[in-house]
């Protein structure tokens, strides 16, 4: 037999030899097929209706604008265009990058000082001190807001509570000025072990060769970690830094648990989220918390590439 | 985007899913011979005073759900006041409003292990096949399942409430369950675990016995794709034990909402002090009850949250 004879198209009935794989539909190839289609049917049916369907039927609602006089009507770009004046959304958008400036260089700095501290094996009781930082990761978020509003309160919080014994006042924790400083605080609780987790489990990856080089060239345990490590979990920072974006300007739970004991200071407009979930359910106009939510999707776009991209460039520069 | 973040991230979950360490080992037989630590008395100080800041919060809700109402006000919050008032506030916990945080953590549970076998369980089917088939489609559509990792929730919960009261199921605990079984990362992350842990040879192996795929999928891979499998449906079920945003939509009658909405509920009439029984405690104590399982079953399963943490899966 040749190999022109191999190659030759046949039934499925007329095959008496095992087609070689890789090469035209041969019947084995076609079982393949079927069987990689009904593992992933599953999958795709539920991610198509529950993230393809809304995704695109909101891109529609943005388009169109439901008034009491005239029902709906096709406006095109038009609540995209109200959206980029409506001070409420910029605001809050404003208020996220600062959040986002602030908190997230905190927090990934952190949680990345303490992954190092672990890895390094300075440290006694190593065990109890990560567990311990990572806890608060098993609370929800809500929990978390709930139980930090007690903490923050004038009336029975701990810190008022000392500062009042002491003869001093304790500070505004729910005031307008420090409101996204308190709220920032929650966030960093809740994520500091989680994002410490993250590097630790990155860091205890690094093959061993690259610290041997290191310690025949006579580098200290800060200059290792420093020219070592951290250059070697890059792709885990990024990580953490996107998940990081991604989170921050989608901020909801904690403002909006904080805004039943301070409603004088977090409107309903505090976070884009909360603006777009007010504005679908409190005002009823959906198309367009559809317009504000879609333009949130992509500054947290434009966001986390920019995350991607200077990391890049640094990674360059230092080459 | 999506193959910037895939080349990425793949290099950190083959580090964090790889489960057979044999570098890890000589770095620990490195690490603690060639080159011991000293261990550091002030370092570990300092990092004591860390973890408090990180239990303090936790302390103060145990302590504060041991006191009644009024000694929440009179005595100090980080000890404990004279009389014990847990018991009592268990009780009128379990018993206010007709016993409905009961229900609430029954729908909690439900909702999330439900969601999270789903998921997990879909996930690992479609892993394993864009890790072990060339089909035609094949990495389109994997592109598109990792484009959606960056899609903002809100973008999706308000039109997926549309939809579904189009359909006549919010305020059904489908309309928490049904949104919550899709997990991109999910996917992503089981493509690679399998990628890893199925070995190419063992397919071939049943293939050559007359198995068919889809026995091969059930009898052979799965039983090697089992912990990874743990590790995604073990963040799935955080996720949407810790959920607010959705239910909170999607919901509208009390016996339906999980312990999150329940207590955010309560917390605003107890802030807004306008029920006849504006009780703090109970907030407090509800509060308390509620982290319980989840803690305990993260202390008990660490080795799972250890190697998968990349998942990522779980915030917001």
């Amino acid at each position: 037999m040749t190999a022109a004879d191999v190659r030759q198209p046949q039934g499925p009935a007329s095959t008496p030899t095992p087609p070689i794989r890789r090469r035209g539909p041969s019947p084995m190839r076609r079982r393949e097929n079927a069987a990689a289609y009904i593992l992933i049917t599953p999958f795709v049916v539920v991610f198509a209706l529950f993230i393809v369907v809304p995704l695109v039927f909101s891109g529609y609602l943005s388009l169109f604008r439901d008034q009491l006089v005239g029902g709906t009507t096709f406006v095109a770009f038009d609540n995209y265009t109200r959206a980029l004046t409506d001070s409420s959304f910029l605001t809050g958008v404003g208020r996220m990058a600062v959040f986002l400036v602030v908190q997230v260089p905190i927090m990934l700095g952190l949680a990345l000082a303490f992954a190092l501290l672990l890895d390094a094996g300075v440290l006694y009781l190593q065990r109890f001190i990560r567990l311990g930082i990572f806890i608060p990761y098993a609370v929800p978020s809500v929990i978390a807001a709930l139980m930090w509003g007690y903490l923050y309160g004038p009336d029975f919080g701990p810190a008022a509570q000392i500062a009042k014994n002491l003869g001093i006042s304790a500070p505004p924790f729910l005031s307008q000025h420090w409101m996204l400083g308190s709220i920032m605080n929650i966030v960093s609780w809740e994520f500091i072990g989680y994002n410490m987790i993250i590097l630790y489990a990155a860091l205890r990856s690094i093959p061993s060769e690259l610290f041997d080089a290191a310690a025949v060239d006579g580098a200290g345990r800060v200059r290792t970690a420093w020219s070592i490590k951290i250059p070697a979990i890059r792709p885990a920072i990024i990580l953490t830094a996107i998940f990081s974006v991604i989170g921050s300007f989608q901020l909801f739970n904690e403002p909006n648990l904080l805004r039943t004991i301070a409603p004088n200071v977090i409107g309903i407009d505090y976070t884009p989220n909360m603006y777009a979930y007010n504005l679908a359910f409190i005002n009823r106009d959906s198309n367009y918390a559809a317009a504000i939510a879609f333009i949130l999707g992509i500054v947290i776009m434009v966001a986390s590439y920019s995350v991607q991209l200077s990391t890049q460039r640094k990674e360059r520069a230092g080459r | 985007m999506t193959t910037h973040s895939a080349a990425d991230g793949s290099v950190l979950t083959d580090s964090l899913l790889d489960r057979t360490p044999p570098r890890q080992r000589t770095r620990k037989g490195r690490a603690y011979s060639a080159d011991k630590p000293r261990r550091s008395k002030v370092l570990t100080v300092v990092m004591f005073a860390v973890l408090l800041y990180f239990l303090i919060p936790l302390w103060w809700l145990l302590v504060a759900s041991t006191k009644s109402n009024a000694n929440l006000f009179s005595t100090f919050g980080l000890w404990f006041s004279s009389t014990n008032s847990l018991w009592v506030n268990i009780q009128t916990v379990f018993t206010s409003d007709n016993g409905v945080y009961l229900l609430w953590l029954r729908n909690s549970l439900v909702y999330s292990v439900v969601s999270a076998v789903g998921s997990a369980f879909l996930a690992t089917m479609a892993g394993y096949a864009f890790a072990k088939y060339r089909f035609p489609g094949g990495n389109a559509i994997f592109s598109g399942i990792l484009g959606a990792i960056m899609i903002p929730m809100t973008a999706l919960t308000i039109p997926t409430y549309l939809l579904f009261a189009n359909a006549g199921l919010t305020n059904t605990p489908w309309a928490v369950i049904l949104p919550s079984l899709a997990s991109p990362f999910g996917v992503y992350l089981m493509r690679v675990y399998a990628a890893d842990s199925v070995d190419e040879t063992l397919i071939e192996a049943a293939r050559v016995d007359g198995a068919g795929e889809l026995r091969i999928f059930f009898r052979v891979a799965l039983r090697l794709l089992t912990p990874g499998m743990v590790t995604v449906l073990l963040f799935a079920l955080v996720s949407t034990w810790n959920n607010y945003f959705l239910p909170l939509i999607m919901l509208n009658s009390p016996e339906l909402y999980p312990l999150t909405v329940g207590l955010a509920q309560w917390q605003a009439t107890a802030a807004g002090g306008s029920g006849s029984r504006a009780l703090f405690s109970s907030v407090i104590t509800g509060s308390f009850l509620s982290i319980i399982p989840l803690v305990i079953a993260f202390l008990f399963l660490q080795r799972y949250w250890q190697s998968g943490l990349a998942s990522g899966a779980v915030k917001g």
